[in-house]
């Protein structure tokens, strides 16, 4: 009797479990569903520490291999437009459409050098993320992950996300309390005052060309 | 000899009165700060961080691991202490359990508790006058230090006075081992200083914000409250 009974929970469990993961795959198949906010900083920053893990040329930093997987992997999930307008403040207003354009593409520039940079540090890494919490509706929310690293104290890096039409994407960056756009925004108020749009330009566009030419 | 804490507390007290909007650089000393910006980055690069690399690469890791948690250890009693300057009593316990459980690990040599999976905490004085609603004053850039607050200068100010290195009679000694604090804290941030080159346009500025952001992150445990989005 007990053990029949016993059987049958466990026939019920086998059903459920079996119909959970297909209600999934039914409810994730539609073209138009967007991929949740917190399973594309997952998904993305799983590819990127698996890849470090796993591929000899990024282990010994070669500069090539990590532009390339900073461009397929991890481009396509920023908008740059969003963080360029908010580092420029108010100050974005006043930039014309042109200026706009040569801001956001050299900010990029200078991201992609910066990040490349740091990347050969990360290796032996864990991420944890914590769950999300945002209203269904919102269109605008921070994910929370955290990174362990043997042997010393973990670090929040959490993700500033905003919904559009191709899916989430990412504009700040928050490492351990530091916002990128943030602190991004003091370096480009002070180039401005100093000498309008063009100067921060000029500031940005030198500095890359140096780092290209550095990196040669 | 506590009058210098008293001081420094009272000044701090008495910046409370010039409080800064949040999101706002209060650095009323700018010229100055950076003159010693100037004058510290060349020691820096040549003297601090040379230094710091031949730490790294030329003692063992094991060594510099029990160095740094030696240290860790002292930071602990004092960040149990300050949690319990701020109310907070479930932190303060776990980082005086930690010191109490490290005591066995050959007086901090090794660091048992973290393998227990007790917490570290980090609580320190300038935190405890931030919680106390104490704003971060003006910025100070010092040299040989780094960037500082006077709210954050003042609490390292009585963190050194009441460290327990500061009782070691032995003067000859006691600057061997404030040396050593110093390399070691120095070489757990080598690759700090490249990444600053790297990213800014004006690495004072860079460090400036970075490091109000951090405080202010930590003044609030990871949970700041929401900077206006300026303008």
């Amino acid at each position: 009797m007990m053990i029949r009974e016993k059987f049958r929970g466990i026939g019920l469990a086998l059903i459920v479990l079996a119909a959970v993961p297909l209600a999934a795959a039914l409810a994730s198949r539609p073209a138009f569903a967007q991929e949740a906010p917190d399973a594309v900083v997952k998904r993305v920053s799983g590819e990127v520490l698996q890849l470090i893990r796993t591929d000899p040329k990024l282990q010994a930093g070669d500069p090539q291999r990590i532009r390339e997987m900073v461009e397929t992997k991890l481009l396509p999930n920023f908008d740059f437009e969003r963080m360029t307008a908010l580092a420029m403040g108010r100050n974005w207003q006043k930039a014309t459409s042109e200026q706009q354009k040569i801001l956001v593409d050299q900010f990029r520039t200078l991201l992609v050098r910066t990040y490349s940079g740091a990347l050969s540090q990360y290796r032996d890494q864990q991420m944890e993320y914590k769950p999300l919490r945002a209203e269904p509706a919102a269109t605008d929310l921070t994910v929370r992950t955290e990174v362990i690293r043997s042997g010393q104290n973990p670090v929040q890096i959490d993700y500033g996300l905003t919904k559009t039409p191709t899916g989430w994407k990412a504009y700040d960056v928050i490492v351990g309390g530091v916002s990128l756009v943030t602190n991004y925004r003091d370096e480009f108020n002070e180039q401005i005052k100093n000498g309008g749009v063009d100067g921060l330009i000029k500031t940005l566009t030198d500095k890359n060309n140096r780092g290209a030419a550095g990196k040669s | 000899m506590k009058s210098r804490t008293v001081i420094a507390v009272v000044a701090a007290l008495l910046l409370s009165a010039c409080a800064v909007a949040p999101g706002k650089v209060d650095d009323p000393f700018e010229p100055a700060n950076r003159a010693m910006y100037a004058i510290n980055k060349p020691i820096d690069d040549h003297v601090m961080r040379p230094i710091a690399q031949a730490y790294v690469d030329y003692v063992p890791k094991l060594v510099r691991q029990g160095v740094s948690n030696v240290f860790g250890n002292i930071d602990d009693l004092f960040s149990g202490i300050n949690g319990l300057l701020q109310n907070k009593p479930e932190k303060a316990g776990n980082d005086f359990g930690r010191v109490l459980v490290n005591m066995w690990g050959l007086g901090g040599l090794i660091d048992i508790a973290t393998d227990l999976g007790i917490p570290k905490g980090n609580e320190d004085f300038g935190q405890t006058f931030g919680y106390w609603g104490i704003p971060q004053g003006p910025y100070l850039f010092v040299l040989l230090w780094g960037p500082t607050t006077v709210r954050d200068g003042a609490g390292s100010l009585v963190r050194i006075w009441y460290g327990p290195v500061g009782y070691i009679p032995y003067v000859p000694l006691r600057n061997v081992i404030y040396g050593i604090g110093a390399v070691d804290l120095r070489a757990g941030a080598l690759g700090t200083s490249s990444l600053i080159d790297q990213a800014s346009l004006d690495p004072y500025t860079f460090v400036r914000r970075a490091y109000l952001q951090k405080r202010e992150y930590d003044v609030y445990d990871g949970e700041p409250p929401k900077a206006k989005e300026e303008e």
